[in-house]
């Protein structure tokens, strides 16, 4: 190597040192603005709120997310400024070629080594996250394995319908309504079904949501500990009225609560007895008042299910309260 | 007569009318049909046949007919004229304008019901259209933009560049190549057909038992899907044949063009991921039809099986709409930078990462679903893993900008902006994989804008970058510099305000396809809705341009003109139908800028009035290779007659 | 021609025949059945009078086999539409000429009525507040208004009756139900109501066809300040 070329080299090596000098400034005092305001300014309005533990636990996620994205961002932008002011071609010269860098093992190792390394933290952190908070408000499914520790939950059954939601509270009778009442402080396991097409439970200010599908019994969980009103969202297209299938719901005091669900019971009371006995799914009656997809000579099928409808399986049921006294007449 | 997209028409609507009759004769009786009034075999049935007929018709059986009956086939001899674009043709440079012109249908037809759909959102309560007609708005909108980001680039640019770039005469099965983009262009028709069918109402996804219930536009997207997959399953297949087995003499796997690379790993995915979505379409269909109970709980199947079928073959397919993205990006960074493409090889392995992972991410669209819940975690990572090596083609961008001589060409601007929108698209699909933050945006706007920044902002992107960059190449007219630095801005801007408000309203709370939202979100959603109707304007200006280069203001192209080293811009404007005149010695790969000692990039022989591209011969080895030659005496056309391979 | 000019004519053309294409399809796509509207010409303070029917089979149009509503509108004419234009803050008496079989409820919740006053309605004269649709005739239909908390079950007439309405506008000479209630309209909006019970045959579930379509099984009440 002559001390010609050596020269060039330790110049081109001083240049680029400078470029990533400039580069590194620029990003260490981008960083140092945006992660501060991030964590003081922006987490507390992340979506959605801090109403329930799986909202707080989503708002937080988000945050940490954003933590994560905002260097990298901020990064990727600012080379992209730089390079494209430092590196452009001046206008009217003649066409020169760049240098012939056709790979450099220690950026590349650098790049996949960091990329993989935010990549396996942040599936660490989601698996935290998820796990510990019981499943973090998703849908968990028919048999959750993620579940709250002290077991304790209010029961509240949410059956999607083209195009409403009702709810049924079997620790109180199994009465159905379609107000959605919760107590404040206290853990709620949604169990969210559908006597038709998929829908999907979207509990914006609790930080829920879960798929209603036909026949499935799907479980989230989540603890209260705001009052406050709750706007309910069918989320998966479900047909015509798919965007008018809102509804709105309360969290309220526990005591306020007992009261409204024991005078729900009592003036429901006659509508329950109508109502197929509580069930984690239900197969409602496939004729209908004209229905008839199907025929009705389906070996495959109970006569029943289309005469009366049907509940699905029943294991595991809370237990229903009884109070003799509205059973009479 | 010979046969055209006019006899094409005539064979679909005898096809129609014929299978319409067979089905009303088998099905009419049914005590469904006769209570709904809704015959779905007839409609099947017409569809199908239809489709069969627009096949006959344009002329892609004629050769596999006659070998059936034993005859000897009429071989179809090279067609000239504007005419030959409205012809079945064997010439896949033809093929592949015909493609541009088809997918730019579907792109302008989707993209007019997507102003429509906004046109709704702009007031939260009073409706302009129809709740029902909205949902109808929202699914030809969905359906037909899949379709085209389908074959959006593997359609026209696989089709015409692949041969060009692997030193190949001819795509592998040029007949096949012919059907796969004439039946393509027969889903826009049955697709397109469920408008007058009462449309149907379940989005793109199509999810069961909805899709049962729906209205009769629901088997146009059943058979379209199933004619756009035939489509894409006999492209894909054609293009994995081509690239293995009709690469020129020196085209080893380390000299194969990037471009080439991202075609061959979406042909995979092609290939192995739309055949699920063939059984599924199948299963709608009998569902619908004759009842059966493939996707229906209470008779014993489940709606758990459509979704993971379609989405089995829905994330893969995604990312067909990405990497072809990718390669157009990847293919025109060393150009205008002047520097060779940075880790070539981990571009190419990244694409093929991609390309694998892809098979194993689905469920994370059943996050919420409830179905195995356990496996979450799973896909949790494996959905995190994907972005490694999609990550790696912001290294190969960023490291051949480095040091770089960047010419803002507007081919070059729509590259950069694919590293722009991609980015947020990414990086929002980080937040999407994280199961507890997906509690909250799944099935929310936030999921839309993330798409639409990929797809659009990606695909899309790159797709205009590729006209603009290689359309110099196909029409030999250059496109108008200044009206595409226009077009490119307004794209670029307002493509931002449409969508990147959509995410702050998602994350506010308002689901996907609805027609009534809070009315605290109507300030965001107007802001988006009046930018989509400038993004929906901006494309009028890619007409203007387009009229003007070709028709008004045509200038003649130089050979050339963005000075590249792709083997595709060795061959002389117009191409000849043979390519090239002897089968290429490929010395080189197209990215050795800067480097004074390598050799050209192919020995083209130097012989029979090619001699403009002889320059690149092994004695002409010392030039740089990046002579400015013109048009050259190589416009006289070159019509068969060239020596068999 | 100057260039210029054969751009913006041949941009013009392309313009002109995208706007007609589009112009055509907004036509078919916006064809929505005819306001019936009860607001026009009402005095403030008198309740408007809404006499509804609903047919098991409309009989006429493109759907001949489906279930439908009409409306009476103030003119005295039957419309099949299910877009009605009310007074905002006023008292509507709903009168419905029921005329179709029923049969169980795909979630007897249903099967109560709620959101009118009184709380109760009248079923051929008499007060009824909770109906068991797997008995007798079963429900034939419901008009709820979700937003307004409305959920009235229609009463199915016997399926074994020899004079059922095969074709709208029914006559009383058909076998029918008369229901009537009251709700008081809130202030200004589209309000959308919907039928809550499958009677979509030959549909899966019963929940396609005309309950997934405007001017059949679902509807706006259109509130507007008189």
């Amino acid at each position: 190597m002559t001390s010609e070329e050596t020269a060039d080299r330790i110049e081109r090596r001083r240049e680029g040192l400078s470029h990533w000098k400039w580069l590194t400034g620029v990003w260490l005092i981008l960083t140092a603005i945006i992660e501060p305001v991030i964590y003081f300014l922006i987490w507390p309005h992340l979506p959605p709120g801090n109403m329930t533990s799986s909202a707080r636990g989503a708002q937080f996620d988000m945050m940490v997310l954003t933590m994560i994205a905002a260097p990298v961002m901020v990064a990727v932008l600012a080379y992209f400024a730089y390079a494209l002011i430092v590196f452009r071609h001046p206008k009217g010269r003649p066409l020169v070629d760049g240098p012939p860098l056709r790979g450099n093992l220690r950026v590349q190792t650098a790049w996949i080594t960091i990329t993989s390394a935010i990549v396996m933290g942040a599936f660490v952190f989601g698996t935290y996250e998820l796990i510990v908070p019981a499943g973090a408000g998703g849908a968990e499914g028919p048999s959750p394995i993620w579940t709250p520790a002290s077991h304790t939950e209010l029961p509240v059954q949410v059956i999607g319908q083209q195009w409403i939601w009702t709810y049924r509270y079997p620790t109180f009778g199994g009465f159905e309504t379609t107000q959605l009442m919760l107590p404040n402080n206290t853990e709620i396991a949604f169990h969210v079904t559908s006597l038709d097409v998929i829908h999907s439970f979207w509990a914006y200010q609790l930080g829920v949501k879960a798929d209603a599908n036909p026949g499935v019994d799907d479980v989230a969980f989540t603890q209260t500990n705001q009052l406050g009103r709750i706007t309910v969202r069918c989320s998966e297209l479900c047909g015509i009225w798919h965007g008018a299938m809102y509804g709105y719901g309360e969290v309220v005091s526990p005591s306020a609560f007992e009261t409204w669900a024991k005078a729900m019971e009592r003036r429901l009371a006659p509508a329950t007895r109508l109502l197929p006995p509580f069930a984690w799914t239900y197969t409602p009656s496939a004729n209908g008042a004209g229905g008839g997809y199907y025929p009705q000579t389906d070996p495959y099928y109970d006569k029943t299910l289309y005469d009366q409808g049907r509940s699905g399986p029943e294991g595991n049921l809370p237990a229903l309260r009884v109070e003799k006294s509205q059973r009479v007449g | 007569m010979q046969q055209s997209v006019l006899t094409a028409l005539l064979g679909s609507a005898i096809g129609y009318l014929v299978g319409h009759w067979l089905g009303n004769l088998i099905a009419s009786g049914y005590p469904v049909v006769q209570s709904s009034g809704y015959n779905n075999v007839a409609i099947v049935l017409g569809l199908c046949f239809g489709v069969v007929g627009w096949m006959v018709g344009i002329g892609t059986m004629n050769y596999p007919l006659a070998k059936l009956v034993g005859r000897e086939p009429v071989p179809e001899s090279p067609t000239e004229g504007w005419t030959r674009f409205f012809k079945m043709t064997l010439d896949h440079k033809v093929v592949g304008m015909q493609y541009i012109v088809g997918v730019l249908m579907f792109f302008f037809t989707g993209g007019l019901f997507a102003m429509a759909i906004r046109t709704e959102l702009l007031s939260p309560t009073t409706h302009y259209w129809g709740p029902d007609t909205y949902l109808q708005l929202v699914s030809e909108h969905g359906t037909i933009m899949m379709m085209m980001a389908t074959s959006l680039v593997v359609g026209p640019f696989g089709n015409f560049l692949v041969p060009l770039m692997i030193g190949s005469r001819k795509m592998a099965f040029p007949r096949v190549e012919a059907a796969s983009f004439w039946i393509f262009m027969s889903g826009f028709l049955v697709i397109l057909a469920a408008l007058p069918l009462g449309g149907f109402n379940t989005g793109w996804t199509g999810y069961a038992p909805l899709q049962t219930e729906a209205k009769q536009g629901m088997d146009c997207y059943l058979v379209g899907f199933a004619v756009i997959g035939t489509g894409m399953i006999l492209n894909g297949f054609n293009q994995i044949v081509t690239i293995v087995n009709y690469r020129a003499p020196g085209m080893r796997w380390t000299r194969l063009p990037i471009f080439v690379w991202s075609m061959l790993a979406t042909s995979f995915l092609l290939t192995l991921a739309t055949p699920v979505f063939f059984g599924a379409v199948y299963f709608g269909a009998l569902d619908r039809t004759v009842q059966t109970a493939f996707f229906v709980d209470a008779h014993g199947g489940s709606s758990f099986l459509w979704e993971n079928l379609f989405w089995f073959f829905g994330h893969p397919e995604v990312y067909i709409m990405a990497l072809p993205g990718f390669g157009i990006v990847a293919e025109m960074l060393p150009v205008f930078t002047r520097k060779p493409l940075f880790a070539y090889k981990v571009g190419a392995a990244g694409m093929f990462g991609v390309a694998l992972l892809s098979f194993f991410v689905w469920q994370h669209h059943l996050f919420q679903s409830g179905i195995n819940p356990d496996m979450r975690p799973l896909f949790m990572l494996t959905t995190e893993l994907i972005s490694i090596p999609t990550g790696f083609i912001y290294l190969v961008g960023m490291g051949t900008l480095w040091k770089a001589r960047i010419r803002y060409t507007v081919p070059m601007l729509f590259c950069l902006a694919l590293y722009f929108n991609f980015l947020i698209g990414g990086v929002t699909g980080v937040y999407l994989s994280d199961v507890p933050v997906n509690v909250t945006v799944h099935g929310s706007f936030f999921v839309m804008a993330h798409f639409h920044y990929t797809i659009m902002g990606g695909l899309v992107f790159a797709f205009f970058g590729g006209v603009y960059y290689w359309m110099p190449k196909m029409t030999g007219h250059m496109l108008n510099d200044r009206l595409g630095k226009i077009h490119f801005w307004f794209m670029f801007v307002f493509f931002n305000f449409t969508f990147f408000p959509l995410f702050i309203v998602g994350l506010l709370g308002m689901p996907r396809r609805v027609f009534e939202y809070a009315p605290r979100l109507a300030h965001l959603n107007d802001f988006s809705s009046i930018s989509s109707f400038v993004l929906g304007a901006s494309f009028l200006i890619f007409v203007a341009n387009f009229v003007w280069s070709i028709w008004i203001d045509p200038k003649p192209a130089p050979q050339n003109p963005w000075d590249s080293k792709g083997l595709e811009w060795q061959v002389p404007t117009p191409i000849p139908y043979d390519n090239f005149k002897r089968i290429p010695i490929v010395l080189a790969d197209p990215y050795h800028y800067g480097e004074p000692d390598a050799l050209p990039v192919a020995d083209l022989g130097g012989e029979l009035g090619l001699a403009s591209v002889g320059a690149a011969g092994p004695s002409a080895a010392a030039g740089a290779g990046t002579s400015r030659t013109g048009a050259g005496d190589g416009q006289s056309r070159i019509v068969g007659g060239g020596p068999d391979e | 021609m100057p260039k210029a000019a054969r751009l913006a004519l041949a941009l013009g053309i392309f313009v002109v025949a995208v706007a007609l294409a589009v112009i055509g399809a907004m036509a078919y796509l916006r064809s929505n059945p005819p306001n019936v509207d009860y607001a026009a010409g009402h005095q403030s303070g008198q309740p408007v009078h809404l006499t509804i029917q609903t047919v098991g089979q409309i009989g006429f149009g493109a759907h001949p086999s489906w279930v439908s509503y009409l409306a009476l509108a103030p003119d005295g004419r039957w419309v099949h539409s299910t877009l009605w234009q009310l007074p905002a803050h006023t008292l509507v008496d709903v009168t419905v000429y029921e005329y179709d079989t029923g049969g169980p409820l795909r979630n007897q919740v249903f099967g109560s009525v709620s959101g009118v006053i009184g709380d109760d309605y009248v079923l051929n004269g008499k007060p009824v507040r909770l109906l068991d649709s797997n008995s007798g005739n079963g429900v034939a239909h419901t008009f709820s208004v979700p937003a307004l908390g409305i959920n009235v079950p229609l009463w199915g007439v016997p399926s074994s009756a020899k004079n059922i309405c095969a074709h709208a506008p029914c006559s009383f000479s058909s076998v029918h139900n008369v229901i009537t209630f009251s709700f008081r309209t809130p202030g200004p909006g589209q309000y959308h109501w919907q039928c809550l019970i499958p009677c979509g045959a030959g549909f899966l579930d019963g929940n396609g066809g005309p309950m997934q379509s405007i001017g059949y099984m679902g509807g706006f009440l259109k509130v507007v300040d008189a």
